[in-house]
C-alpha cells in the first residue's frame, strides 16, 4: 500500500512538471520532424546539433526532431501520426516514398509553397541527379538531404599483395572479374581466406541491382513511376553477371551476402572490395586498420549508380505558418555550410555544388580525396527504383534477385515473373 | 429477484468494467474490425475502400508468397516447439537437483530469456556471418569455412530455429522448475523405498504431475512460434527469396511496407483462426491427460 502511495506521489509530481515545462517552452511555431538513420554512427547527435543551431537562430520556432528508426519505420511513424491527427509538419523520409506519399495525399509540392524568386532559385541549387527521385508530375516534392550513392571501397594493401596497382581500381566489368580473381586468397586446404568482391544482396538488393543495370545502360522504371523494365534483355544480362560473379568467376561468395555485416567483413580483410553506400565512408575511415581507397563503380556500357537516401517532405496537414517555418528549417539545414558539415560528419554527399566550394569541405576533400568520389560519380547517377505500389513492386525485384543468386531460378525466369506481377500492379496507374 | 442480489450483480459488473473496457478496446474490437476490413479493398486517400466480399481471400489462395510463409511457419513450429519444450524440461530437472553452483547454472540458462529479441538477433547475426562469424571461425579450426548460413535458402530457416530454441528454452525452464519444486519430496522417498528407478519415477510420477505445466508451456510455444518475428527484422528480413519469412512477418510487410491494410487484415484473420483452432484443439485433446490438483 505504501509503495502505491509513493507511486502516486511520483506520478503527480511528474505530471505537474510536465505541465510546467510545456507552459514554459511555449513558442510561436512548433514543428515536429521525423528523421531516419540507416547507416552506422552517431548521426542523431549531428542532427540534434544542427537543430539546436537552428533554434538559436530562430527563437520563435521550436523543433522536435524525432529519431524514427530506419527508413521504413520513419515512413510508418509519419503516416501513423498523420492518421492519428497529431501529424508532423515535415519529415526526412526515403526519397523513394514519394509515390506512396502522393497517393496517400500526405505531402505538398515545394512548387506550391515557394513564394519568393530566391526560394525558386533555391529549388534549382541541388545536383540534378539527386532531384530525380523528388520530382514527378512536373513538380518538386522532395528536397535532398541525407543522400548517398553506391561506391566501391577497396583494400589497397590487398591490391599491393596481389601485385595490382592500388591506384587503379577496376573500371570495367572485365577488370572487376580479372582483378577480383587475383585478389581471392585461399589457404592451403583451398578454403577462401579473402574474397575479391562482395556486393550485398539482403536489405536493399534492388539498390545494388540498380547500379548493375545502369552500368549496362538500362534503367529499371520510367519517370512516371508506372512502368518497370525488369525483363528487358539488358536487365537480365546484369542479373546474370551478378550471379556469375559468385557462381562462375569465383570472385564473390555464392548465395546472398548480408548487408548488415558486410562492412565488418571488409574491415576484417575478408573481402578486398565491397560495394556499399557512401553513408559508410566516415565510419570505415575511422575503423580501417589498412590503407583503403574509394572508387566509382565500374562500367559495362557506361558507369552508373542509383542515388539513395532521404529527402525532406512537407506534409499537407499543416498551417501556412508551419509551412513557412518548415521551409525556413529546410533551407537552414541545406545551406552550403551546414551541408558541408553534414557531409563531413556522415559521408553523405554534399547535395549541392556550392557546398563543395565552402572552405570546410574544400579542405576536407583535399586531405581526404575519397570524399569527392561520390560527388564525381553523380554525373553518371540515376534515380533509385521507385514506383506506385513501390513496396510491392520493389519486393518483387528483391525476391527475383535473391532467387537468382541462390540458384533457385534463372535470371530470365525470375525477372520475367517479377515483371508480369509488376505489370498487374501498375496497370491501374497508367 | 431480491434487491441485494441485483446490487451484488451490479457490484460485480462494476468491478469488471475497467478490465472489460481495455479488453474490448484493445483485443475484441480490433479483432472484429480486422475481420470486417478483410472484406474491403485496399484504401488510399485517392481511392477509398469498397466492399469486395471474399476477393482478398481468393487473392490469398493464389499468392505464392503466402503459401511459402505458411509452409515455413509449419516447419518453424515443428522445429522449435518439441525441441525447446524437451530441452526446458531436461534443464529444469538438471538444475532442480543438488548440484554445486546451482544458482549460477539457473541464471545462465535463464539469461537468453532476459535479453531482448533484437539484441539476441544482433548477436546471432555475427555468429552466423560467413568467415568472420563465431560459428565459421570455430569450424575453420577443423578445416571448414565460408558457410553462408543465412544467405542460403537451405540453411537459413534452420539457423533461425536454432536461435529461437536457445532463446525460448530458458523461459519454459522456469515454469518447469516451479512445477518440480511443488512436487512433494515424500513421493520420491516413497518411490525409492518401493524400488522405483529414476527413469521409472520420472515417467510415472514426475511427468504426469507436471502435465498441467506442459500444457501451458505447449500452448505458449505454439503461440510464440507464430508470434515471434522480431529477429527476422535483423537477421534476414525474411530472405533470401522469402526462405525465412514467417506469417506474421509477411503480415507486417503487407501492412507497413505495401500499405495494403485490407490484405494484411485478411492474412491476420487467417492467423487468428489458425491459432484459435490450435489452442482449442490442444485443450480438448490434452485435457483428458492432464491431472489438475
Amino acid at each position: 500500500m505504501k509503495s502505491v502511495k509513493r507511486y502516486m506521489a511520483v506520478m503527480a509530481s511528474a505530471l505537474s512538471l510536465l505541465i510546467l515545462s510545456s507552459n514554459g517552452a511555449l513558442a510561436a511555431t512548433e514543428l515536429t520532424m521525423y528523421y531516419p538513420v540507416a547507416v552506422g554512427g552517431p548521426l542523431t547527435k549531428v542532427v540534434d546539433g544542427l537543430v539546436a543551431d537552428f533554434e538559436k537562430a530562430n527563437p520563435d520556432i521550436k523543433v522536435n526532431a524525432i529519431y524514427a528508426g530506419n527508413y521504413n519505420d520513419a515512413r510508418i511513424k509519419a503516416l501513423a501520426a498523420l492518421k492519428s491527427g497529431d501529424p508532423a509538419q515535415l519529415s526526412v523520409m526515403f526519397s523513394i516514398d514519394i509515390y506512396e506519399l502522393i497517393e496517400q495525399d500526405a505531402i505538398v509540392a515545394f512548387d506550391d509553397i515557394v513564394e519568393t524568386d530566391d526560394d525558386r532559385a533555391w529549388l534549382k541549387s541541388f545536383y540534378p541527379a539527386l532531384m530525380e527521385n523528388g520530382v514527378t508530375q512536373g513538380k518538386v516534392w522532395g528536397i535532398p538531404f541525407q543522400r548517398s550513392t553506391i561506391v566501391m571501397y577497396y583494400n589497397k594493401d590487398a591490391f599491393r599483395e596481389a601485385g595490382l596497382d592500388p591506384d587503379s581500381p577496376p573500371a570495367t566489368w572485365d577488370e572487376l572479374v580479372s582483378m577480383g580473381q587475383k585478389l581471392v586468397k585461399k589457404d592451403a586446404s583451398g578454403n577462401v581466406d579473402r574474397w575479391g568482391l562482395m556486393i550485398p544482396s539482403t536489405g536493399y538488393p534492388y539498390w545494388m541491382f540498380g547500379a548493375l543495370t545502369m552500368q549496362n545502360d538500362q534503367v529499371l522504371m520510367n519517370g512516371d513511376g508506372n512502368e518497370t523494365y525488369y525483363d528487358a534483355p539488358s536487365t537480365v544480362e546484369a542479373l546474370q553477371f551478378w550471379r556469375d560473379l559468385g557462381d562462375k568467376h569465383g570472385v564473390m561468395p555464392a548465395n546472398t551476402i548480408e548487408w548488415g555485416t558486410l562492412r565488418q567483413n571488409f574491415l576484417e580483410g575478408k573481402t578486398a572490395m565491397m560495394w556499399h553506400s557512401t553513408g559508410n565512408l566516415t565510419i570505415v575511415k575511422k575503423n580501417a586498420t589498412f590503407d583503403f581507397g574509394v572508387a566509382m563503380l565500374p562500367a559495362k556500357k557506361r558507369r552508373g549508380t542509383p542515388t539513395g537516401g532521404g529527402n525532406f517532405y512537407i506534409f499537407k496537414k499543416s498551417t501556412p505558418e508551419e509551412r513557412a517555418a518548415s521551409m525556413k528549417l529546410i533551407r537552414f539545414l541545406t545551406a552550403p555550410d551546414r551541408t558541408a558539415e553534414w557531409s563531413i560528419s556522415t559521408g553523405y554527399i554534399g547535395t549541392r555544388p556550392d557546398a563543395y566550394e565552402t572552405d570546410k569541405l574544400k579542405s576536407y576533400v583535399m586531405e581526404f580525396p575519397p570524399a569527392a568520389v561520390a560527388r564525381d560519380q553523380l554525373e553518371f547517377a540515376t534515380a533509385e527504383l521507385s514506383t506506385y505500389q513501390t513496396g510491392r513492386v520493389r519486393k518483387l525485384l528483391d525476391d527475383a534477385i535473391q532467387a537468382t543468386l541462390t540458384g533457385a531460378k534463372s535470371p530470365e525466369e525470375a525477372l520475367g515473373s517479377a515483371q508480369d506481377q509488376a505489370d498487374r500492379l501498375l496497370k491501374r496507374y497508367r | 429477484m431480491p434487491s441485494s442480489t441485483i446490487r451484488n450483480q451490479a457490484y460485480g459488473w462494476l468491478l469488471l468494467t475497467p478490465a472489460a473496457i481495455f479488453l474490448i478496446a484493445f483485443t475484441h474490437y480490433p479483432a472484429i474490425a480486422t475481420l470486417g476490413q478483410s472484406f474491403f479493398s485496399e484504401s488510399t486517400v485517392i481511392r477509398p475502400a469498397e466492399f469486395v466480399g471474399l476477393e482478398n481471400y481468393q487473392i490469398m489462395l493464389t499468392d505464392e508468397v503466402f503459401w511459402k510463409v505458411v509452409r515455413n511457419n509449419i516447419w518453424y513450429a515443428i522445429g522449435t516447439i518439441p525441441a525447446s519444450v524437451a530441452l526446458a524440461m531436461i534443464m529444469a530437472i538438471w538444475v532442480n537437483g543438488k548440484l554445486a553452483g546451482r544458482g549460477l547454472v539457473r541464471m545462465a540458462y535463464f539469461t537468453p530469456t532476459i535479453l531482448p529479441m533484437i539484441a539476441v538477433a544482433n548477436i546471432w547475426l555475427f555468429f552466423y556471418t560467413p568467415d568472420i562469424g563465431l560459428i565459421d571461425q570455430f569450424l575453420s579450426m577443423f578445416g571448414f569455412s565460408g558457410r553462408n548460413w543465412l544467405g542460403n535458402p537451405e540453411t537459413v530457416l534452420s539457423c533461425i530455429i536454432v536461435m529461437t530454441i536457445w532463446k525460448e528454452a530458458g523461459f519454459f525452464m522456469i515454469f518447469y522448475l516451479a512445477a518440480l519444486q511443488s512436487i512433494s519430496p515424500e513421493l520420491e522417498e516413497a518411490a525409492r523405498i518401493e524400488g522405483a528407478g529414476r527413469w521409472y519415477y520420472f515417467r510415472r510420477v514426475t511427468f504426469p504431475l507436471i502435465m498441467p505445466t506442459t500444457l501451458f508451456v505447449l500452448i505458449n510455444a505454439v503461440i510464440n512460434s507464430f508470434k515471434l518475428v522480431d529477429h527476422l527484422f535483423i537477421l534476414t528480413k525474411g530472405g533470401p527469396d522469402n526462405a525465412s519469412s514467417l506469417l506474421l512477418y509477411y503480415i507486417y510487410e503487407v501492412a507497413f511496407s505495401f500499405f495494403d491494410e485490407a490484405y494484411a487484415a485478411t492474412l491476420t484473420v487467417v492467423l487468428l483462426v489458425t491459432l484459435a483452432i490450435i489452442a482449442i484443439g490442444q485443450f480438448l485433446l490434452m485435457d483428458k491427460r492432464v491431472h489438475y490438483r
